[in-house]
């Protein structure tokens, strides 16, 4: 019983550790580069669970001071992430043009059909 | 000029002309007289080096810091200054003999050749110089890969074959070996300096210098001590004088001088014989030259004979250095000089042989000594000397050696070396014999007009003399092989 | 004012810079404000690595906000030292760019080409200076999403594959050592990273620090190209613009190596020394690997850029493995190799590039006679060639003498043997390049060779120079080397 609280109890974890494993697998798993770049995406966004989860207190409210609360979320969290999808925007702009690019340059974005095309060369 | 500016010069010179026969190379008459100017320029300063060191001078460098523990320095020792005199006595009998036998056969890029020459003769008097083992395996390293291009100089596939054995076991040796026992030998005495009676003394168990003194006999490949001496007769695709000057006298040479270093200078002679675990290279340096002998019975092409006589010959060195008596020493340095200078004209002789004729196999030799007497006379006093019958300068180390073993009353390396003798004398003299008085074969009415080109007969008619005049006047090389043993 | 200011000029100056050559139209212009930029940060380095041996570590608040709030930025010996060494190379190469560049990159491009070189050199120094954890998250960033762009810029169409590979293994990695990051904070509550090591105390064998320390490690070897992470690696050297290839060779992965330095021995200092995980064992088991696996496998290269790169991958090896030896010595002849190898693998890239503005291939089999046409570039090559092999006379031995004595201080004897014994593969290659490079007939491609523009011809030749002369007088790399190294251990105890 107290094993199921814990599991129930730290939900998110279970969210974050399901979206990081499940993104790394497609990743390694596919040989269609999109559905890379998607895997990539997933990833990242479990790292974003991860931060953002352990900020929010329970019952704190958003980080703007008044006098009628004492208890806050963690701000700082929302920043780092806030950079982190920034970043994660450009990486993924930049995989998906290199992925056009290598449309034209080979004529498909499967890496098995790429590798068997260089093999012959 | 102060003690250390001669010995900078001494580097200077041959690496500095290095510099300018590239820089000559449009005008072949213009870049050998550089060589030779260098050549003699570096005898004259090694002779005043010399005669300081024999007043009782001190010269040395200063000693520069690369990393702490680890000093560039050089002093004048008397197996380095014995050393240093043969090297750059024979490079510029060397660099006549070259000219001849470049010119003589045409041999494509002779520029790499003079420059790659003249980088070798200066690392090889670096090493002769070396006041400690990691300026000794600088230059020990410079020359393995200085003489790698005259190795491969002819292109072929069996030149590069040869090339790559012998970069291979010469830089594998030292990397593996030598490196390690140096490092390991800093890491137990906190020094590398080259110590009067050692410096590993006793700092250690004697296990552990048991493991060391293999690791430096093997590690220094140059020694050629069987099993690694297959480099030796690999590189004799070489063009002859490389054969001559590097694979018979300054890179084997560099080795067994090597070995004799470590042997006084960091384990210690009376070290060593005290703790008696050395015995085993006596039989090592045994093994080395009966069975080296053995295989230069078989050999029919004149330089692997000669090679093979060279491998069997340096462990003569190693053996009279493993018998571990002052005397002994003495004959081991003897036998360097001695060595160098007959096994020269060996070389020079087969190298004259091929460029008037292009033979290179004994039986093509049948009655060769009427067309070319200079050669095969020098050849004749060469191979006296080889198996030690006076008055040639074999002659000297072989004594002292036999004494230095009958004092102690070691039986097994006087065995030794009187099999050997038979044994060299087995493989040398007929070819004499042949020479003189076999009627002129096909091969050699055929190919054989007269002698070789003047410098080459020069060149080998000169250490000829070289070598009775060593005999005849020992008192240099005894002095210093002696200082030597004096320590 | 400038002196107190330098290390944000470090990082400002080129990502000013290049936002200036985004805006140019023509790539000499580019250029010139890229050589101006490049020209100045040695110095600014230089500045900042005497003002720390003179008065300890700066401590920089940017923005005016005191740490361990606001993000700072901390500079000691240990990445003074490696200011220096990227801002060198970055110089180094600019000359040497403009005639390669003019050739491998098409003119509309060039100017773009600059402006994302300066970045990833912003994003490098950045990842270099900063002691905010999440802030070297976001400066590598810059640097890897501006090298995969360099890298995508090569003239074969392998290059974009080669691009895509390294943005998804390096998007991986960065995402771990964010993972990392983002454990460690939320066990202290702070991104500082003196901070961090401070908090850590007590809570040490925690399994959220342990895990935290696992995905850093994880992620940092990604970047650094630890085997067998390295597989991104020999692709991406190899098909990336020559500029491109010697620029990241001897830096980026130099920066990921000191992140390691920083994590094992500064933030993570007490977690490491409890040895709780057995990581220093493993960085050596896999640094061993590298030594050997890699330099097997570039002995079957037929391709010299791809060949070097695994040798780069091999070096990277005794990098980490001086890390992982744990003491003084070992430590040294990490941080020593760090800038050794960044001197002689930027020399034979460099060599390398010039053969390639000259014949357009890097195949062995059209680099055969070469060193017959271009001698003196090849001879360059062949000294430098020298020092991977680590003879003395060269920084490899300087290297390789000190990761020796590290291992015999251990009294591993057989680890001292591996490590000379690995050198021995690296003769098989470099004896194999030479051999081809001089002894083989000229090949058809080789023959329209020469030596190539005095601009490239010197840079290269100043870097081996550097190889051999730092072979003799260590006095300022081996030297700082050791400061550095005992700066970190006593963050270890």
């Amino acid at each position: 019983m107290d094993l199921l609280q814990a599991i129930v109890a730290h939900y998110n974890h279970w969210i974050i550790i399901f979206l990081m494993v499940s993104g790394l697998y497609i990743v390694v798993a596919r040989g269609n580069m999109i559905k890379k770049l998607v895997g990539l995406g997933l990833f990242q966004t479990s790292v974003y669970l991860l931060y953002l989860s352990p900020g929010k207190i329970l019952g704190g409210t958003p980080p703007i001071i008044s006098a009628q609360f004492s208890v806050y979320s963690n701000p700082l969290p929302h920043v780092l992430i806030l950079t982190a999808i920034v970043v994660g925007v450009a990486t993924l702009a930049l995989g998906l043009a290199l992925v056009v690019r290598i449309n034209e340059a080979f004529g498909t974005i499967e890496e098995d059909e790429i590798f068997a095309g260089e093999e012959d060369e | 000029m102060t003690g250390e500016q001669l010995i900078i010069l001494a580097l200077l010179i041959p690496a500095c002309g290095s510099v300018v026969i590239w820089a000559t190379a449009w005008n072949a008459n213009v870049r050998e007289g550089v060589t030779l100017l260098s050549a003699a320029a570096l005898l004259l300063v090694v002779l005043e080096i010399l005669e300081r060191f024999m007043g009782g001078g001190e010269v040395a460098t200063r000693s520069f810091s690369v990393v702490p523990g680890l000093d560039l320095a050089f002093d004048v020792e008397p197996l380095g200054m014995l050393f240093a005199c043969v090297a750059s006595g024979l490079w510029i009998v060397n660099s006549i003999y070259s000219i001849g036998y470049m010119r003589g056969n045409r041999e494509p890029r002779q520029t790499p050749f003079y420059i790659c020459f003249a980088i070798a003769i200066a690392s090889t008097i670096a090493i002769a110089f070396a006041a400690n083992l990691f300026t000794l395996f600088l230059f020990y390293e410079i020359l393995t890969l200085s003489t790698y291009p005259l190795v491969t100089h002819k292109g072929d596939d069996n030149a590069k074959a040869g090339g790559r054995t012998y970069l291979l076991i010469l830089l594998g040796t030292s990397m593996l070996l030598l490196l390690p026992a140096i490092i390991a030998t800093f890491v137990i005495a906190g020094t590398l300096d080259f110590v009067p009676g050692g410096i590993l003394a006793n700092n250690t168990s004697s296990t552990i210098i048991g493991v060391l003194l293999a690791m430096y006999v093997f590690g220094i490949g140059k020694a050629a001590l069987m099993p690694l001496h297959w480099w030796l007769p690999a590189a004799m695709v070489a063009p002859t004088p490389v054969s001559a000057l590097l694979h018979a006298v300054a890179v084997v040479k560099a080795g067994v001088f090597t070995v004799l270093k470590v042997i006084v200078y960091i384990f210690g002679v009376e070290a060593l014989s005290s703790q008696g675990n050395a015995s085993w290279l006596v039989w090592v340096a045994g093994f080395t030259v009966i069975t080296a002998s053995l295989v230069a019975l078989r050999q029919d092409n004149l330089k692997r004979r000669l090679a093979y006589s060279t491998v069997s010959q340096l462990s003569y060195v190693v053996l009279a250095a493993a018998i571990l008596t002052p005397i002994s020493i003495v004959g081991a340095a003897m036998h360097i000089a001695a060595h160098a200078v007959s096994k020269i004209t060996l070389f020079f002789a087969a190298g004259s042989i091929y460029t008037a004729s292009h033979l290179t196999e004994i039986s093509q030799l049948d009655g060769i000594g009427r067309r070319m007497p200079w050669t095969m006379a020098a050849f004749t006093v060469g191979a006296l000397s080889m198996i030690g019958v006076p008055p040639t300068a074999g002659f000297l180390g072989k004594w002292f050696m036999l004494t230095g073993a009958m004092d102690t009353g070691q039986w097994l390396p006087v065995v030794i070396i009187v099999s050997s003798t038979l044994l060299n004398a087995a493989y040398f003299l007929p070819i004499v014999v042949q020479a003189f008085f076999k009627a002129p074969g096909d091969d050699v009415k055929k190919h054989v007009k007269g002698e070789a080109p003047f410098p080459i007969v020069l060149a080998v008619t000169a250490t000829a003399i070289g070598t009775i005049a060593l005999f005849l006047y020992p008192d240099v090389p005894l002095a210093l092989s002696k200082m030597l043993a004096g320590n | 004012m400038i002196s107190a200011n330098l290390p944000a000029l470090q990082v400002v100056l080129p990502l000013l810079g290049a936002v200036v050559c985004a805006f140019l139209q023509r790539g000499v212009y580019a250029w010139g404000v890229a050589l101006i930029v490049t020209a100045t940060m040695p110095f600014v380095a230089a500045g900042l690595l005497i003002q720390v041996m003179d008065g300890g570590p700066i401590s920089y608040a940017l923005g005016g906000w005191a740490p361990p709030v606001g993000i700072e930025y901390r500079v000691d010996v240990v990445n003074a030292f490696l200011l220096l060494l990227v801002s060198l190379i970055g110089a180094i190469i600019m000359p040497y760019a403009k005639a390669s560049v003019e050739k491998e990159i098409p003119a509309d491009r060039q100017a773009w080409f600059y402006a994302i070189y300066l970045l990833c050199l912003c994003g490098l120094l950045g990842m270099a200076i900063t002691g905010d954890a999440f802030n070297v998250f976001v400066f590598m960033e810059v640097s890897s999403l501006a090298a995969y762009a360099l890298i995508a810029m090569g003239r074969d169409r392998r290059a974009l594959l080669a691009a895509y590979q390294y943005l998804i293994m390096g998007t991986i990695g960065a995402t771990f050592y964010v993972i990392g990051v983002g454990l460690l904070y939320s066990m202290t509550g702070t991104l500082n990273m003196a901070d961090m090591a401070s908090r850590l105390g007590g809570i040490e064998s925690s399994r959220a620090v342990l895990a935290a320390m696992a995905f850093l490690t994880v992620g940092i070897s990604l970047k650094l190209a630890l085997f067998p992470l390295h597989v991104w690696l020999p692709n991406a050297y190899a098909y990336a613009p020559s500029i491109a290839t010697v620029f990241l060779a001897a830096t980026a992965t130099k920066v990921a190596v000191y992140l390691l330095l920083r994590y094992f021995f500064t933030v993570l200092g007490t977690v490491f020394a409890q040895q709780s995980l057995p990581i220093a064992e493993i960085v050596m088991l896999l640094s061993l690997a590298a030594m050997f696996g890699a330099s097997i496998v570039a002995v079957f290269q037929e391709n010299v850029k791809r060949m070097l790169a695994y040798s780069s991958v091999a070096q990277i090896g005794y990098i980490t493995l001086g890390i992982a030896l744990v003491n003084q010595s070992g430590l040294t002849g990490g941080i020593v190799h760090l800038f050794n190898h960044a001197l002689m693998k930027g020399a034979l890239f460099m060599a390398i590039g010039a053969v390639f503005y000259q014949i357009g291939s890097v195949r062995l089999a059209d680099l055969a006679g070469i060193g017959k046409r271009m001698p003196i570039t090849m001879g360059a090559f062949a000294l430098a060639g020298l020092s991977i092999i680590g003879v003395p006379g060269t920084v490899g031995f300087i290297s390789k003498w000190y990761l020796v004595l590290g291992a015999l201080e251990h009294g591993w004897w057989w680890l001292a043997f591996l490590i000379v014994a690995s050198s021995l593969i690296s003769v098989v290659y470099i004896g194999r390049l030479v051999e081809v490079i001089w002894f083989k007939p000229v090949s058809a491609a080789a023959k329209r060779a020469k030596e190539p523009p005095l601009s490239m011809l010197l840079p290269t030749l100043l870097l081996v120079a550097a190889t051999l002369y730092f072979g003799f007088d260590t006095s300022a790399t081996a030297g700082i080397a050791a400061m550095a190294a005992d700066w970190l251990l006593v963050g270890a105890r």
